[in-house]
């Protein structure tokens, strides 16, 4: 009998109003790379957490190495040996790199004062040891996403941990540092950890992964040995039912340019240029996304064309209309749609039904009030039974629903609903399929091509390059706050756009 | 199993109901007081007798019937119920708006500016003179707003501030009023006042006055503006989430501004009522009448809603009314007070009451699932 590292044998957990885990069971070997896979939701990163001691199981036992455990809390979990990547680092910004490894076991000297060359020592030799090339001496905030990265397994493997639990390593990534990370995960293995990856990425399991098990809403559905399975294979099982990967698309036929960017800055709240003369064109009928790895200047861009930043230089035109110094109301009117990429921020007010939420971008415009200021709550009703008929949003009350108490995929729903019921000339989308389920994400998708087809002119946002690969007929690549070049979506690989990504200008054609 | 159940929807729904919640915190906070007056070992029932005195009239101890009482609870009321409205409005714009006291303080000089030099013209006199204390009212809130939608000043810090420099404006105006002493200014001309002969009549020559319908018409002009207009609608969206309002193109900055103006039309309008309806002759305030204060628990009880606002209202001018009946009979009126900050603080306590709610469902639905589990 082989020996599991990890034995998590029927482990039951239950949150107010949903089962996270239903009778769960997760075996992994020993010195294996094991990924668990399911969509949002489906109980992965709670199976974990119960794991790591975030939370403690309702039902259910933990063997590790063979022994009985009860991990009551992180630090039960550290003495046994396991650590813990989290998708969102938890770096202190102005420590070097060595000090946010040792934070909280600071090694001594025998007059009790901290020892950090001692510890820079160490940290050395797992960077040399492990292939996680590092500076000890780094300022956290001075180095890349992937090195902060590294300094998180790094912080693992000072406090001696064999089992790692990786989740979701690659959400901010580039295509470049994804596959350094595969050959970390793979280097870890052979210098005998255990690995636990976390994700919902079909290409990484296949690419690094020994065996991958399953969870669909919080229930066990199988363990696979990757070699025996394909991705589809693995989508079927993760969603339930055959899924579609390619998304049928025809040809663009662009028309004239609705959305015009010129020369545009834009900073951030801290006073920080985060776009930098940045130009593009968006023609009617056509969906232009914006590549490039979170954090350079998206969301500024975002900001500055729908009027929630101020622009520094630059302008904005709209069907030929210069909107750069126009109210966020003004250029709504002037036909600008936007999907925003924070639902719960800038989307939805969460305490609003439904149909108060369908019209906030209009209730000032008759039928939803007349001419005296006085709202008509009737039309809004209307107005939303339409949508809700129209775009299947599953919500328990109909419109009188709080928008806050659907799900996530029924709230971008309902967004995506009212942006597109107000008919825009130029439609901004973000991070649009962020967090939903599978069948969500084809709806929307397949919604936004529909809207290209109506000749809508479309600029989309993601960090997801498979997302722009498939749904984007033109795609800027941007790095730093530019755009780095703009190819035809047929004209580029996305390897080529993960070098431009980067910053890279050589792939440029 | 069943029982629990129902006990458990029972729970769910009271803790749901933000009425219900106000409704037993102020029992809850009357039941406080009770136990405290039994322990310095006086008489709970006399406070009730003095409460029901202030409320009906009716004086148990002598049977005798006196009307009013009814109608100086009611006149008490007033200015709660229209501070509170201008705490209340303020907060469902999302803002906090302590300065209350100052509005209402405003409102009140300059109401007895205008009443003692304004045109002696019957009606035109007082209604000069109620214009003009909506009118600083608003100013004075405006500022405020107009400073926080577009320089981000707390409007916490500035209320504060304006309340102090309110107060000592008014001492310094005041004083200057003709027959003015350190206290108090000369009678006001028959023109200005608002006294209502059918009231007095009826209620047995209390106070109660034409600002009493003036309070009804600012709780509808409340609900009206809140619900029914397009205005309340971006007032309300900027409230519950500033961001997706302004993203929505919803004018905050605008709705921030006005927000703050209107909370302080209302506290102005109480200044007013109290200065004209109240009193035959001006104050010159030495220290805060404590209206604007009281408004924000008014508005807390209330829960920010124009009807809850009017009735915690009430509660709060039969309790001020009741203090000087409750010292005739022992009890120490300081105990009103005491029911007050404890109803505060209990309304306080309601996230804590949804925590146990919550934790009541999760166990309940391991329960369940456990019960399942051995059924398999």
């Amino acid at each position: 009998m082989p020996e599991y590292a990890i034995e998590m044998v029927d482990i039951t957990k239950t949150f107010p109003g949903v089962v996270a885990n239903d009778n769960v069971t997760l075996r992994v070997y020993d010195r294996e790379i094991h990924a668990l896979l399911g969509e949002n939701g489906a109980g992965k990163s709670t199976l974990m957490s119960i794991l790591f001691g975030a939370y403690s199981a309702d039902s259910g036992i933990i063997r590790i190495h063979g022994n009985l455990v009860d991990i009551k809390d992180p630090n039960v979990a550290t003495e046994l040996g396991i650590g813990m990547v989290h998708q969102h680092f938890k770096l202190v910004q102005n420590y070097t790199v060595t000090e946010n490894i040792v934070l909280g076991m600071e090694p001594r000297n025998r007059w009790g004062i901290l020892d950090l060359s001692k510890a820079e020592k160490r940290v050395r030799e797992l960077s040399e040891l492990y292939g996680l090339s590092v500076d000890p001496k780094a300022m956290a905030e001075s180095i890349t996403v992937g090195q902060q990265q590294r300094v998180e397994i790094l912080k693992t493997l000072y406090r001696n941990a064999n089992i790692i639990i990786f989740d979701e390593p690659t959400a901010v990534l580039t295509p470049q540092e994804i596959d350094e990370l595969m050959d970390i995960l793979r280097r870890l293995r052979e210098e005998g950890k255990t690995i636990v990856l976390i994700t919902h990425k079909l290409k990484e399991i296949k690419a690094v992964a020994d065996r991958c098990t399953v969870l669909r809403r919080g229930k066990y559905i199988g363990t696979v040995q990757v070699a025996d399975v394909t991705e589809q294979d693995l989508a079927e099982m993760m969603v339930g039912r055959a899924v579609k990967f390619e998304i049928d698309k025809a040809p663009a036929h662009p028309g004239p340019v609705m959305l015009s960017v010129q020369h545009l800055t834009v900073k951030d709240a801290v006073g920080n240029v985060k776009v930098h003369d940045l130009s593009v064109d968006v023609r009617a009928g056509e969906i232009v996304g914006v590549a490039g790895v979170d954090g350079n200047g998206q969301s500024e861009l975002l900001y500055g064309l729908t009027g929630l930043s101020p622009v520094v230089e630059g302008k904005v035109f709209i069907d030929g209309e210069d909107v750069t110094n126009l109210t966020i109301r003004r250029r709504i009117e002037r036909g600008l749609g936007h999907i925003p990429e924070d639902r719960q921020k800038h989307g939805l007010v969460s305490e609003f039904s439904i149909s108060e939420n369908c019209a906030i971008k209009n209730y000032y415009l008759p039928p939803y009030s007349n001419q005296y200021g006085l709202l008509n709550y009737q039309k809004m009703t209307e107005h939303a039974d339409e949508l809700i008929e129209q775009f299947d949003i599953r919500a328990g009350e109909g419109a009188g629903t709080p928008a806050g108490s659907l799900s996530g995929g029924n709230q971008q729903k309902v967004i995506v609903a009212r942006e597109i019921s107000l008919s825009p000339k130029v439609l901004l989308v973000a991070q649009p399929t962020r967090g939903l389920d599978v069948g969500a994400i084809e709806y929307i998708r397949k919604r936004i091509i529909a809207e290209r087809d109506k000749g809508r002119a479309i600029l989309l946002v993601s960090f997801e390059l498979d997302e722009i690969m498939n749904l984007c007929d033109r795609i800027a690549t941007i790095s730093k706050g530019s755009i780095v070049a703009i190819n035809d979506q047929d004209q580029v690989t996305e390897r080529e756009i993960g070098l431009m990504m980067a910053g890279s200008k050589k792939a440029e054609a | 199993m069943k029982k629990l159940d129902q006990n458990k929807t029972f729970l769910n729904r009271v803790l749901d109901s933000d009425g219900i919640i106000s409704v037993l915190v102020v029992l809850l906070g009357f039941l406080c007081g009770t136990i405290l007056i039994a322990m310095v070992g006086r008489n709970p029932l006399n406070m009730y007798k003095a409460i029901l005195q202030s409320l009906t009239g009716y004086n148990i101890d002598n049977g005798k019937m006196n009307v009013r009482y009814i109608g100086e609870t009611l006149n008490y009321s007033v200015p709660f119920i229209l501070c509170g409205l201008s705490m209340a409005f303020a907060a469902r714009v999302g803002l906090f708006n302590i300065g209350g006291e100052g509005q209402y303080i405003m409102g009140l000089t300059v109401a007895q500016v205008i009443a003692l030099l304004g045109p002696q013209v019957p009606v035109l006199h007082w209604l000069l003179a109620i214009f003009g204390a909506i009118a600083i009212g608003a100013v004075w809130g405006g500022v405020v707003g107009i400073l926080k939608a577009k320089y981000e000043v707390s409007e916490v810090v500035s209320t504060i501030m304006l309340n102090y420099i309110s107060l000592y404006l008014s001492r310094i105006i005041c004083l200057h009023l003709p027959g003015a002493t350190t206290y108090k200014t000369a009678n006001y001309p028959q023109t200005a006042l608002l006294t209502n002969s059918f009231f007095e009549r009826i209620t047995n020559n209390s106070l109660l006055n034409d600002g009493f319908f003036m309070m009804v018409i600012a709780v509808v002009l409340y609900w009206f503006i809140m619900e029914k207009t397009k205005l309340g609608y971006g007032m309300r969206a900027t409230g519950f989430n500033k961001e997706a309002a302004r993203c929505s193109g919803i004018p905050v900055v605008k709705s921030i501004a006005l927000s703050m103006a209107i909370a302080g039309a209302f506290a102005g309008l109480a200044g007013g009522i109290v200065a004209l309806g109240s009193f035959k002759y001006g104050r010159v305030l030495s220290g805060m009448d404590n209206y604007g204060f009281n408004g924000i628990a008014v508005a807390l009880v209330g829960n920010s809603t124009a009807l809850g606002t009017m009735l915690a209202g009430f509660l709060f001018g039969m309790l001020k009314n009741a203090q000087a009946l409750m010292q005739s009979k022992q009890i120490p009126k300081e105990i009103t007070f005491i029911i007050q900050g404890l109803i505060v603080v209990f309304i306080a306590l309601r996230s804590g009451l949804k925590l146990y709610q919550q934790w009541l469902n999760k166990r309940q639905l391991q329960k369940e699932i456990m019960k399942e589990g051995v059924a398999k």
